[in-house]
């Protein structure tokens, strides 16, 4: 969906600021999908919301066939019910003890995909059960569909069913916050203390069809996936406690939804694409750029700690020969090199920064002699 | 006259039968690899990766020739394993992690590329539909014959290199120690699964490649000890669900022929898994049942025996006293008539049991059953 | 080239992230010996032996095989690591994952032959295994994959053989049966390296030891350095570097 079609749409209809209802809807199924990509992502099962995300097609086939009505809620609750058959079968097939978990995931979501679009061929070709728009999704349709009750226009409906989700997804993580992070980071520790894992574990994965199901309808299947898993991880990169990773996550995800929206707007290219692109984009922005754990900065501080352990070397060299009667030749500039085995330069540029690090002085004829910082760093340095 | 149009009779079916085919093979044998370390669905992120390949191929080349496209898919695909080689290795990300945000990134990418190139969002789906399903009805020759070359190239690398990407696949660090270019050969691997990939994808779609790459595999698996033959069936089983689910689609209506490719290798995972020597489920429960019906017996006669050797005088015993002896749980009278039936028990006139000469040197030989448990289980 | 020395490492620092896994080590193995490594948990045993392998890249230091880097003696240099790096239920059998200690031998291409497969049984051979040949790995118990990893390495007709924790998890019979083959790699001239878990057993199976945290603490003949001061010292939960850090947990290694 591009913003030259919204508009031809729109000038149909004569709705207020549909950018900004737009970028409400993308926000809220952004930060929606990104409460419970945390958990996924650290429960080390992202691709489930892949695997979801295909086989809610079923789900919501099987539901079409009950019901017969395609804009009827029941097809929303047989999506979400496919999320936790997904899980469930996947299990089922890994205590086989003949698959391993990543084949079952990859076996079970593409034959349940292939059943549903055989089924849609076959029985449900004459009505319009768009694959397209589950798998891609129409969010500048969003502001067309409109809620209404009583004959009072109450905004996008899609804004209503995400904004439910949204507060699903709040509502189950502040409610079982410690059992979510002890489950996570400890299960048998969870299974120890007399609540259930399991239980709690189908209950998460069922919200997190019914947050999927939900998102389809804006952004479609694949592109769920990326806000699922995307702004949690770039958040994994730059958070230390579990409190800061949901913070982030929510930030980033909200950020990648404008910056997708507004790239989208201003290019007329694919809204859902864009808002994607632009969460992959801050991924490697903290890839690359993160404090502590950036390529960046891991390069820097390699470089650094060489530098940093040379000198302390240096030092230990210089504390080890000091009293001695070769501590003449031992500590010369010159011969140093030959007895650590480093070349010249690296010699001299080791000992330079040991001086202006104040752990040393050199005298006129050569000799480095330590001072009392430098004794002190190379003593401590030694202590194990 | 070609002796599969007699088989085959319809001609495109013929070229699609062929291609599908041809594509099983080649996927399901690099996909050993692939399940084997665990990387089953990196099948599917390298699919979803290729879009903005084939999108910029096209747009750089103007031509909807198959083989530029399926150059840019491949680059794409390639590009997209290496994000995520890069991303785990340097990040504390697990693999599955890196896995969805290149699959989805690159895919998003893609349709970004998409919409803006063609400006017309019906043509966009269109383009869209056939990559994400296939369109395998429309394949022709030439298509096939660029999925031979390509997918022999392939299959000609495994087996050059095989001891190199069976040690890869077992035992890297090892490998590395001894001075081999193990990311080299990962490289390598890579790349050939690459190829193997995208020659399908405008066959059967994104979505359902990656079932090509896992499902024969895993079928194979349970069939064999040996990487050798797990390689050949896998390719064995692929060829069969691309030729048998291209002809199934061909004879019934309605039935697209990439989930029927997949759903027919999906049987073959079921039934391999079901059924095969030695792994298979059903086998495993029907040895586990034979076992315990031994177990069963066993005690039963090591019962008897006892019972003969304190009453010297009676000899043949009730059944009601033997089932006492074993506890309710256990179905005595089956397992006194497999003894009678194998010489090793017998019942008298009134109706009586005692062992016999046979079953006593059943008993006492060395590994019979006397040494089992006594009393209890 | 050097004869009487095996290995000489000079000055190695490895660190991860901020904190140093291993400081400073100087430490001289000579030829012939065979030769534990002990240390408590963290204490940078796994990533010594890996240093030498150029598994992992050094923040500092120096590493001669035999006179020579390591990168021009790899020939003479034989791994064998813990039995929980690979995934045992791979399919193949054990007279085949003893041939791939035979692939950087033969390089790119090259297939093992009648030549690599009768190597391969003379070493399953010394290790006790040879009935196995044909056995599925994943059918192996613990003590037997040991072997499995130990015949491999015997192979590859190496001088040095560096061993992670050969004897983790293993059954007595299996034990003795491996400390048996080592011994004789030691009487042959080569020399064997081998980080191990359980002291009461160093005086018994080994001549050489080094004991580390972190820091080299003291190496030399078991006689002479395997004492319970050293002891106390290597054990006696220092705090490694910086003085505030805590110690490197085994599962950043």
């Amino acid at each position: 969906m591009t913003k030259s079609r919204a508009r031809a749409v729109q000038a149909m209809e004569t709705s207020m600021a549909i950018e900004l209802e737009i970028q409400l809807v993308a926000v809220v199924v952004a930060v929606a999908c990104a409460l419970s990509g945390v958990f996924l992502v650290l429960r080390r099962m992202a691709l489930m919301s892949d695997a979801i995300s295909h086989t809610v097609l079923l789900g919501i086939v099987l539901a079409f066939f009950l019901v017969r009505d395609i804009t009827s809620p029941f097809l929303i609750a047989g999506a979400a019910a496919t999320g936790v058959a997904t899980v469930w079968l996947v299990e089922l097939l890994r205590r086989t003890q003949r698959l391993r978990e990543d084949a079952a995931i990859g076996l079970v979501f593409t034959a349940l995909f292939s059943v549903a679009v055989i089924l849609i061929s076959r029985y449900a070709g004459s009505v319009h059960l768009d694959t397209d728009a589950v798998l891609l999704g129409e969010i500048a349709f969003a502001p067309f569909r409109r809620l209404e009750v009583n004959g009072l226009d109450l905004g996008p409906r899609t804004l209503w069913v995400m904004g439910g989700v949204l507060g699903l997804n709040v509502g189950f993580i502040a409610l079982f916050y410690k059992e979510l992070k002890l489950s996570t980071f400890d299960p048998g520790l969870a299974a120890a203390l007399g609540f259930s894992p399991v239980l709690l574990h189908y209950a998460f994965m069922t919200l997190v069809s019914v947050t999927a199901v939900g998102a389809f309808d804006a952004v479609g299947s694949i592109l769920v996936v990326a806000l699922m898993i995307a702004p949690p991880a770039t958040a994994y990169l730059l958070a230390e406690s579990l409190r800061r990773m949901l913070l982030l996550s929510v930030a980033i995800a909200a950020a990648a939804a404008l910056l997708g929206f507004w790239f989208a707007w201003i290019v007329d290219a694919s809204i859902a694409g864009s808002m994607t692109s632009a969460a992959g984009v801050l991924f490697l922005a903290a890839f690359l750029l993160a404090p502590h754990r950036g390529i960046v900065a891991v390069q820097r501080r390699r470089r650094r700690q060489r530098w940093e352990f040379a000198r302390l070397m240096l030092a230990i060299h210089l504390l080890h020969h000091e009293d001695t009667a070769a501590s003449a030749t031992e500590n010369h500039e010159d011969h140093l090199g030959a007895h650590l085995r480093w070349d010249a330069r690296f010699a001299q540029r080791v000992i330079r920064e040991a001086e202006e690090e104040g752990l040393l002085r050199r005298s006129p004829s050569g000799v480095l002699h330590l001072t009392d910082q430098g004794r002190l760093a190379a003593t401590q340095a030694m202590q194990v | 006259m070609n002796p599969l149009a007699l088989l085959v009779p319809d001609y495109t079916l013929r070229v699609v039968a062929l291609g599908a085919g041809m594509l099983g093979l080649v996927a399901g044998a690099l996909g050993c690899f692939a399940v084997l370390r665990r990387q089953s669905l990196l099948g599917d992120a390298i699919s979803h990766a290729a879009l903005p390949g084939i999108v910029l191929a096209f747009l750089l080349t103007g031509a909807k020739n198959p083989l530029v496209l399926v150059l840019g898919a491949a680059l794409a695909g390639w590009l997209g394993t290496l994000v995520v080689t890069l991303i785990v290795r340097h990040s504390r990300l697990p693999a599955d992690s890196a896995l969805g945000i290149v699959l989805s990134v690159f895919f998003g990418a893609g349709l970004v590329l998409l919409t803006w190139v063609q400006q017309m969002p019906t043509a966009a789906q269109a383009g869209l539909d056939t990559f994400l399903f296939g369109q395998a009805a429309t394949m022709l020759a030439g298509d096939v014959v660029v999925i031979t070359t390509l997918g022999s190239i392939a299959l000609l690398a495994v087996a050059v290199f095989w001891k190199e990407f069976k040690l890869l696949t077992f035992d890297p660090e090892y490998g590395a120690t001894q001075g081999l270019p193990m990311r080299s050969i990962d490289i390598l691997l890579t790349t050939f699964l690459v190829i193997a990939i995208v020659i399908g994808l405008q066959t059967v779609g994104v979505v359902l490649m990656s079932a090509l790459v896992i499902a024969p595999a895993a079928a194979a698996r349970q069939w064999t000890d040996s990487l050798g033959v797990m390689v050949l069936l896998a390719a064995g089983f692929g060829a069969i669900a691309g030729v048998g689910g291209a002809l199934l689609s061909g004879a019934a209506e309605h039935m697209p022929t990439g989930p029927t490719i997949v759903l027919s290798a999906m049987v073959l995972v079921m039934l391999s898994v079901s059924f095969a020597p030695r792994r298979g489920l059903v086998w495993d429960a029907v040895q586990r049942r034979r076992q315990r019906q031994q177990l069963r017996t066993d005690a039963v006669l090591a019962d008897l025996h006892e019972l003969a050797q304190h009453h010297k005088g009676a000899h043949a015993h009730d059944v009601t006293v033997l089932q006492m002896m074993r506890g309710s749980r256990t179905d005595v009278p089956r397992a006194l008539g497999v003894l009678r039936s194998r010489g090793l028990a017998d019942r008298d006139a009134a109706g009586g049991w005692y062992i016999t000469e046979a079953g006593r040197d059943e008993i006492t030989r060395p590994g019979g059953a006397g040494h089992g448990d006594e009393h209890g289980h | 080239m050097r004869d009487d020395v095996a290995i000489e490492i000079n000055d190695l620092t490895v660190a991860y992230r901020e904190q140093p896994v291993l400081w400073d080590v100087d430490l001289t193995v000579p030829a012939g010996v065979l030769m534990a490594i002990v240390g408590p948990n963290g204490a940078g045993k796994t990533t010594l032996i890996k240093s030498v392998l150029g598994l992992l890249k050094p923040a500092a230091g120096r590493i001669l095989v035999h006179g020579r880097p390591y990168r021009e003696q790899r020939r003479l240099v034989a791994y064998v690591p813990q039995r929980g790096t690979v995934d045992w239920d791979f399919p193949t059998n054990v007279l085949d994952v003893v041939q791939m200690g035979r692939y950087g031998a033969l390089g790119w291409v090259r297939r093992t032959g009648r030549r690599e497969r009768e190597q391969a049984l003379a070493a399953l051979e010394q290790v006790d295994m040879v009935d196995y040949a044909d056995r599925q790995i994943s059918q192996l118990s613990g003590g037997q994959q040991q072997r499995v990893f130990l015949a491999r390495a015997l192979v590859q007709d190496a001088r040095v053989y560096l061993m992670d924790e050969p004897f983790q998890g293993v059954d007595a019979k299996t034990e003795r049966a491996i400390v048996t083959v080592l011994q004789s790699l030691r009487e042959a001239g080569n020399t064997v390296v081998v980080v191990h878990h359980a002291l009461q057993t160093v005086p018994e199976y080994f001549d050489w030891v080094t004991l580390l945290n972190v820091r080299l603490i003291t190496a030399g003949p078991v006689a002479e350095v395997f004492t319970g001061e050293n002891l106390r010292v290597t054990y006696g939960g220092r705090v490694p570097f910086h003085g505030s850090m805590p110690p490197v947990s085994q599962e950043q290694l």
